[in-house]
């Protein structure tokens, strides 16, 4: 006889089990509809494979994971999908979720299902991948998808295999009649897991308030190296860590996995679901319900297909809705109110409770905590709830964090020994997820901080390039004008510059009319084409004339300027070959050009000549000349009484005129004075 | 010297703590010099707390200036984006007292994400200027687009928009965002007497 530990706290609720037991597991058929929510486990959701108005088949994928920790949906029966849109599920949030909706057509068609290897043969990954194919996720209520639990990291070694039989939740007797029904299910179904995982160690364990269950596994288990471990009833010894507790003596560290202390733990129905997924190429598309409670004439266990409404699965139980007033999925402890009677069956629904109002009464109200200790007492992860209750009212989070929040498995021992009816894991359970929002929301804070400087850094960067550009641009012209005022006295930058230009623009031109002859040729190109435009343009012009156009004008005038042009390049042509040679070295055309050299060397002359005084003085007498002039007009406007924009213009000119001419003569003055 | 000491024992006193003195403040002239603290340490933590919306509700062009503004003594109560508990924040970080937030600057609001209408939008993108986290995308004459990850709800798109195309869309709750709510505290008033209560006569009955 193996030696059974005991973990702290735990209570003792009144079983309810015997009611839902009478029965075998009945089928609950197919009905109408089939309701899939995509998000049936933790983890991403899934993403449609199908579309409306498809028919799918028995098993059929018909939607895919997305992500390593999802799993696929698939069709429980075949039919018709006739919708994908949102609907409402089971959560407590009564809000709506993205669902599969399949309209049955009651064949039940299967889908031709691949012949299955021998496990024993397949590598571990391959075995790992038909189980998440098989969109097997935790069944005993969290949903955490079975492939990952199972992918043990390279280097940990699993000494114990726990196979959770226990359904410590009063009411719910799934995993029981499981374990009576089908224990050799479970049985070939563990032999899948230990091939996996190679424990040193297989126990199921299983409370001592199911006494045919254990007997029915220990008769599957004869000759296997599977050991079923009885062990007191008490709530909730179905924790994960409280079963590793009772069952091994290590504690699972705060914040750990069980795989830490080289655990694994699963539950008899996801491993009938791996057993069928590998031995039958079944996936997950029906699951064992328990359905009752007093508003039931017939509570018992339903075999019943993923999707179907719960209001479909309580007529076939005897539901009695004069006497419900409310639905529950799960057990009394760990469940939560369905918003809906229509909400359908998940991978998770391992129970649906119609309780009478005398057998499940609202909770009374609340009353001041009196600190009597009893809810640390009854605390199975060994908190201090009523310290926490503190705290969470405060919302002190982080005090909450220090006291180990996250340990809390949520299970309600607290909230039921309380004399004061305080619902203390409501406050957990809120804390909890207020604390993991605010981590979520910190986390984007960051981002955006990130995001925020990275753009500042940005601009600054950009910023600073342009004020770069532009002191470069200052520095370049600084020395420009610094290379001009250093050249002023004795040569003329610019306008030598200007001249070199042109020199080489000359040069440039006489390369092409250097044999003298291209010239001449152009020329007489262009008399030709010319000539020929004139012909057609005058053809035209007849023509119009003729038909009496309205483009006669117009014509008319385009063949008055081809002849102009005509004339002008023929003039050109005989000036051309009448001084015989082109020109060559100086060209009258440079005439200009040089003329504006001479005139601007003549302007820089004089202005070198003059002093800056002087200089002034000119500039004054200008200002002055147009100051009288602008004047003149404004006057001139005024009498004619023209439009107001342009006197205010003007008027402004004059003014800013005047202030030119006064600080000119300052300066003058300021000069002269010194 | 020795002598001179000897013969006062005072002097060697005195010069003995003029000699720690120097040490000391040697010591602690070098450490300051050496192990300076770069940036300032209570701006970063106040900086940590703020949401990082970048709205400028508070007066100052983000939440980095806001913060080495708090740092320097402003007041904890002008950020909206962050709310009752960002207040509270601040205030156990830097033992001040909590304020309620300043109107002026704004009220708490849900959070809410840009959305442009795109047929709307003429692409001249004055809201990809305005935007602190650059979470819109699109180019001179092509439509925007938020990404919606990004925004941080701050509502500095909507003003410069020409055409008036961009919707603040409060954040919908999802199954993914939705959590228990605390329980009512109106049911945590102790009630002496149970069977006043409508429920518990229904259940007596």
């Amino acid at each position: 006889m193996r030696k059974i530990f005991d973990f702290h706290g735990g209570i003792h609720p009144p079983e309810n089990k015997l009611q839902s037991l009478a029965l075998p597991i009945r089928d609950a058929g197919i009905p109408p509809e089939l309701v899939l929510p995509l998000s049936q486990h933790i983890g991403a959701p899934a993403r449609p494979v199908v579309t409306v108005g498809e028919r799918v088949l028995k098993g059929q994928m018909i939607a895919e994971p997305l992500g390593f920790v999802s799993v696929p949906v698939h069709a429980p029966t075949s039919g018709t999908i006739t919708a994908i849109e949102e609907r409402l599920i089971a959560h407590p949030s009564g809000l709506s979720a993205m669902c599969i909706v399949i309209a049955t057509d009651g064949e039940d068609e299967w889908v031709t299902v691949p012949p299955t290897a021998d496990y024993r043969e397949m590598p571990p990954e391959h075995i790992l991948e038909h189980i998440r194919d098989a969109g097997i996720a935790g069944m005993g209520g969290a949903g955490f998808p079975a492939a990952v639990k199972l992918a043990t990291r390279p280097g940990s070694e699993v000494t114990t295999l726990i196979i959770n039989g226990t359904e410590c939740e009063p009411y719910i007797t799934a995993d029981d009649i499981l374990m009576r029904e089908r224990p050799e299910r479970i049985i070939a179904g563990i032999k899948i897991l230990q091939h996996l995982l190679k424990p040193g160690a297989t126990l199921i364990g299983v409370e001592d308030n199911k006494p045919e269950a254990i007997a029915a596994l220990v008769a599957a288990a004869q000759g296997s190296s599977i050991e079923i471990v009885p062990f007191p009833t008490k709530y909730p010894s179905g924790g994960e860590k409280q079963l590793i507790e009772i069952l091994t003596g290590k504690q699972v560290p705060s914040g750990g996995l069980p795989l830490d202390v080289g655990v694994i733990c699963h539950n008899t129905g996801s491993v009938v679901a791996i057993h069928d997924a590998l031995c039958k190429g079944r996936p997950l598309i029906s699951r064992i319900t328990t359905v009752t409670g007093d508003a039931l004439r017939d509570p018992g266990n339903f075999e019943v297909l993923l999707g179907t409404p719960m209001s479909y699965l309580l007529v076939q139980a005897g539901y009695q809705a004069d006497k419900n007033h409310r639905l529950v999925m799960g057990g009394p402890m760990m469940g939560f109110t369905v918003p809906d009677a229509n909400v359908p069956i998940v991978k998770t629904s391992n129970c649906l409770l119609a309780p009478t109002d005398t057998e499940l009464p609202p909770p009374p109200p609340a009353q001041a905590c009196i600190r009597c200790g009893m809810c640390e007492q009854a605390c199975p992860a060994s908190l201090l709830p009523q310290q926490m209750f503190w705290f969470a009212q405060g919302k002190e989070f982080e005090k909450l964090e220090q006291h180990n929040l996250f340990d809390c498995i949520e299970c309600g021992a607290c909230s039921w020994v309380c004399p004061s009816n305080i619902p203390l894991v409501q406050y957990y359970r809120a804390s909890k997820a207020e604390i993991l929002q605010l981590r979520q929301e910190h986390e984007r804070a960051e981002q955006s901080r990130i995001r925020f400087e990275a753009r500042q850094e940005r601009i600054e960067r950009q910023e600073a390039e342009k004020v770069a550009k532009r002191a470069a641009r200052k520095k370049a012209a600084e020395e420009r004008a610094k290379a001009a005022a250093a050249g002023g006295s004795g040569d003329v930058d610019p306008i030598q510059a200007a001249i070199d230009r042109a020199k080489t623009k000359k040069a440039a031109q006489q390369a092409g009319a250097d044999t003298g002859v291209s010239e001449q040729e152009k020329l007489e190109k262009t008399v030709i084409t010319t000539r020929r435009r004139l012909e057609t343009a005058t053809a035209k012009l007849t023509q119009a004339q003729a038909d009496g156009s309205d483009l006669v004008a117009a014509l008319q005038t385009g063949v008055d300027k081809t002849r102009q042009k005509l004339e002008a390049a023929e003039k050109a042509l005989q000036a051309l070959s009448g001084s015989g040679t082109p020109s060559s070295g100086e060209d009258p055309s440079a005439d200009p050009a040089a003329a504006a050299i001479a005139r601007a060397r003549a302007a820089r002359a004089a202005d070198a000549g003059l002093s800056p005084e002087e200089k002034a003085r000119e500039k004054l007498k200008g200002l002055e000349q147009r100051l009288e002039k602008t004047r003149a007009r404004l006057a001139e406007s005024r009498s004619i009484g023209e439009d107001q924009k342009i006197v205010d213009a003007l008027a402004s000119t004059v003014i800013r005129l005047e202030e030119k001419v006064t600080e000119t003569r300052e300066q003058l003055d300021t000069k002269a004075g010194a | 010297m020795l002598e001179l000491i000897v013969q006062y024992p005072l002097l060697s006193a005195l010069l003995a703590l003029v000699s720690l003195g120097a040490v000391f403040g040697a010591v602690l002239g070098f450490a300051a010099v050496r192990f300076k603290t770069e940036g300032n340490p209570i701006a970063d933590q106040v900086n940590e707390l703020l949401p990082q919306t970048q709205c400028g509700q508070c007066g100052f062009p983000g939440c980095r200036p806001y913060a080495e503004a708090i740092a320097n003594g402003e007041a904890i109560n002008k950020c909206p984006p962050g709310g009752e508990a960002g207040i509270q924040a601040l205030a156990d970080l830097l033992d001040l007292e909590v304020i309620p937030l300043d109107e002026e600057h704004g009220e708490e609001k849900v959070k809410a994400v840009a959305f442009i209408r795109e047929d709307e939008c003429i692409g001249c993108t004055k809201c990809i200027q305005a935007c602190p986290v650059d979470a819109i995308l699109g180019a001179a004459k092509q439509m925007h687009t938020v990404i919606a990850s990004e925004c941080t709800g701050c509502d500095l798109c909507l003003e410069p928009c020409p055409v008036d195309c961009i919707d603040m869309i409060p954040q919908q709750e999802t199954l993914q965002s939705w959590h228990w709510p605390l329980p009512d505290p109106a049911s945590r008033e102790p009630q002496i007497i149970a069977t006043d209560n409508d429920q518990s006569q229904d259940r007596a009955a």
